[in-house]
């Protein structure tokens, strides 16, 4: 398939690994941090592990957005459905979530809920305007790649004057994640961490651009590289980052230039800016409260704001105590290190976030990488 | 299909804009007519014309064992590129058999039909239906119909049940499988998933894929033609070991079956997989994976490595597998894993499906 298979050649991979194992100083090791679920995904499935040198490993960060979801909203989300029988409509992975009371909205439609997967923020526009007589509420997850078409939607249901349409906003930020991650303990004081550098989102840059980042490589001394989410974007950018390190250099890169600019996509930043306003603060799955991480709905559409409309409480749930999911989602930990992984949470029965979502660190390596956890496998 | 097999009714069934009614399941002269008019008709055979309450069968050959398969279908859409309900339904069945190494003889169907549903409709699934067992030459000769009410079903389903004969000698299984086999495919991947899938209401996208639904049982014969199974032969280490259909779940979920049941691992090459282009750029954009997307008329075939040119030069000498592949490996695994060598360079683990990939495809 074109421009498609040109970023999965094999050949193209061997050249790149030979290039990192050649310029990887075997004196040191490097720990790299691929912040989103897309890059997690990407080098799972391709195996792109494999093709990297053994003392350079890399991190799984909080970017996925199902993940980072925390219990309270899916349980809002939950009591939309059930108890106010909305049309419930959100992105697909996001109904497999596991909720309070051993719920998950895949189990609140199994008990009558009127919960739809869409596609897009668009679908549940039109089945707004389908059934009149319904209440249809999109619940509106992700990152800034998916913050436009929501804001987009909402500007469209109010220049239809859609009485019945209505957001219940969980999209979060980008840069508030990671400074969370640079500023938490583990990798401040205790070190435990050690993070050299930064594999940065792709399509949340398209959006909004590399500037965001200058401030990490300045700031905490750490490299940045935007990357495609294709397995030959993320090796080219492993071998940008090493060769960062190696000249001591805390720069922000561009290897994803086909589609990111350093200012990003301003039309649709305005649209935002004209929907959204930060919240305070958010509770992320995982991180914990994080300020200023978090988009709510402004007060000039307050009518398509379902946590206003509904008048929803927000009553945060603790994760299971067993459950690794927080130290996994900064870098702490790593799957194989949770007493549940593999044993209790496995993708069919998840416990926690990361094994919920394909994108999500456990699930990644429970469906794609286990073999590497086994030393009797075939080889 | 019970009821006599003549009778004079006062008007023919309305095919053109009638609707099934709950009549047509209560037992009466109005589902006497459906079977009749709309069923006994289009199957035609002498099984089914007696309309007896079940067909009288001839045995088997001496030494010949009898193989039963059911598949239950419930498709939406219920037309698709490339095929129906009904033929696929026949396909599914005939395939479960011949996997078997059986010589599918005999076909049952059971329908249940929602209320409502137009009987036009109706009439095509069930003449998509007799083609495809004639084209088989494998009759329909018992059946039953129900009614349910509107919103109790959708649309029709429909149940087949086959019974074949197993030649005297003849084992396939999924637990055949040893390590050094060599594993292979008969064509491309995932063209049923995405035929479906494009055709659904609510992500209906323009493409050319179609359905790749048919009878395997020619091509099996061939195969075992060319490559008897390891028992017939009386040789370990040579012959057919297991024939499998990759249907729902796709071929992904396929191997982790046998690889399972053999308690064996299996290794396969990212780039011996044929998938078709349309197929892939599909699956792309919907952020699927063609290893778990369904099929429903390709077959897995693993044999001693010995025989595997053998084998790959029958099926692609047969017109349903051209594109056949030797795609992999049996290994020794005690964690019976599915690996994949990736086109990258990398390898990673082909997991069983967890959750569902697509909703409802067979």
């Amino acid at each position: 398939m074109r421009f498609v298979d040109e970023f999965r050649d094999g050949e193209l991979a061997a050249g790149l690994a030979a290039a990192i194992s050649a310029e990887a100083d075997p004196g040191r090791s490097y720990h790299f941090m691929e912040f989103c679920g897309g890059h997690t995904h990407a080098i799972s499935r391709y195996g792109v592990t494999d093709l990297l040198p053994d003392n350079l490993r890399m991190i799984h960060g909080p970017g996925c957005p199902v993940c980072v979801l925390p219990i309270g909203r899916i349980d809002q989300a939950i009591r939309l459905a059930l108890e106010h029988g909305v049309m419930l409509c959100t992105y697909a992975d996001t109904v497999r979530v596991p909720a309070s009371g051993q719920l998950s909205l895949l189990g609140a439609k199994a008990r009558g809920a009127d919960v739809r997967m869409v596609y897009s923020c668009a679908d549940a526009l039109k089945l707004a305007r389908e059934n009149p007589r319904r209440e249809v509420v999109f619940f509106a997850i992700g990152f800034e790649t998916t913050t436009p078409p929501t804001a987009l939607a909402i500007l469209q249901a109010a220049s239809e004057k859609l009485a019945n349409f209505s957001v219940l906003c969980c999209h979060v930020l980008t840069p508030a994640a990671i400074t969370s991650i640079l500023e938490s303990p583990e990798v401040r004081e205790l070190g435990t961490v050690p993070i050299d550098g930064f594999v940065g989102p792709a399509h949340v840059s398209t959006v909004i651009g590399t500037r965001p980042y200058e401030s990490f490589a300045r700031e905490y001394r750490k490299p940045v590289v935007i990357a495609g989410f294709e397995p030959l974007d993320v090796m080219q950018a492993i071998l940008m980052l090493v060769r960062q390190v190696n000249q001591g250099r805390c720069e922000v890169e561009n290897e994803f230039s086909r589609a990111v600019s350093r200012d990003g996509n301003l039309i649709a930043q305005q649209r935002v800016a004209e929907v959204f306003e930060v919240r305070e603060a958010f509770e992320w799955r995982g991180l914990g409260v994080v300020p200023r991480s978090a988009l709510r709905i402004r007060d000039r559409f307050a009518a398509w704001d379902a946590e206003r409309r509904f008048a929803l409480a927000y009553r945060g749930v603790p994760d299971n105590k067993a459950c690794d999911c927080g130290a996994i989602l900064r870098g702490v930990k790593r799957p194989a290190d949770c007493k549940l992984f593999g044993t209790v949470c496995t993708p069919e029965t998840p416990m926690g976030s990361c094994m919920v979502s394909s994108e999500g660190a456990c699930a990644a390596h429970f469906t794609y990488g286990r073999h590497h956890d086994a030393g009797g496998a075939a080889q | 299909m019970s009821g006599p097999a003549r009778r004079a009714y006062v008007r023919p069934l309305p095919v053109a804009d009638g609707l099934v009614e709950m009549t047509h399941g209560a037992g009466g002269r109005a589902m006497a007519q459906l079977v009749d008019e709309l069923f006994v008709r289009a199957l035609a055979n002498d099984y089914l014309a007696r309309g007896d309450d079940g067909a009288v069968l001839p045995a088997p050959q001496p030494g010949e064992r009898l193989v039963m398969a059911t598949d239950a279908h419930v498709v939406s859409p219920l037309f698709f590129a490339g095929g129906d309900i009904g033929c696929l339904s026949v396909h599914g069945t005939i395939n479960d058999l011949a996997m078997m190494g059986a010589r599918p003889l005999y076909l049952a169907a059971a329908f249940i039909l929602e209320e409502g549903f137009p009987l036009a409709d109706l009439q095509r699934i069930v003449r998509s239906m007799a083609a495809a067992a004639r084209d088989a030459g494998v009759p329909v000769v018992t059946g039953d119909t129900k009614v349910v009410e509107k919103g109790s079903g959708d649309g029709v389903f429909i149940t087949t049940t086959g019974a074949g004969a197993l030649p005297a000698g003849r084992e396939l299984g999924g637990a055949n499988a040893r390590a050094g086999d060599a594993v292979l495919v008969s064509g491309s991947i995932g063209d049923h998933g995405m035929a479906i899938m494009s055709q659904r209401e609510s992500l209906s996208f323009d493409s050319d894929i179609r359905s790749d639904t048919a009878a395997l049982h020619r091509l099996v014969a061939a195969v075992l033609d060319a490559v008897p199974s390891s028992a017939e032969l009386g040789d370990g280490s040579r012959g057919l070991r297991l024939l499998r259909d990759p249907t729902r779940g796709g071929l992904g979920t396929t191997l982790n079956e046998i690889a399972a049941q053999s308690g064996v691992g299996i290794v396969i090459d990212e780039r011996r997989l044929v998938v078709a282009p349309q197929v892939s750029a599909a699956c792309e954009f919907l952020g699927l994976d063609p290893l778990y997307v369904a099929n429903e008329g390709k077959l897995v075939a693993v044999c001693a490595a010995a025989d595997a040119p053998a084998l790959l030069a029958a099926m692609r000498a047969h017109p349903l597998a051209r594109d056949a592949q030797i795609v992999g490996e049996v290994t020794e695994d005690p964690h019976h894993f599915v690996q994949m060598r990736t086109g990258l360079g990398g390898r990673r683990i082909v997991d069983w499906l967890s959750g569902e990939q697509l909703p409802r495809i067979c």
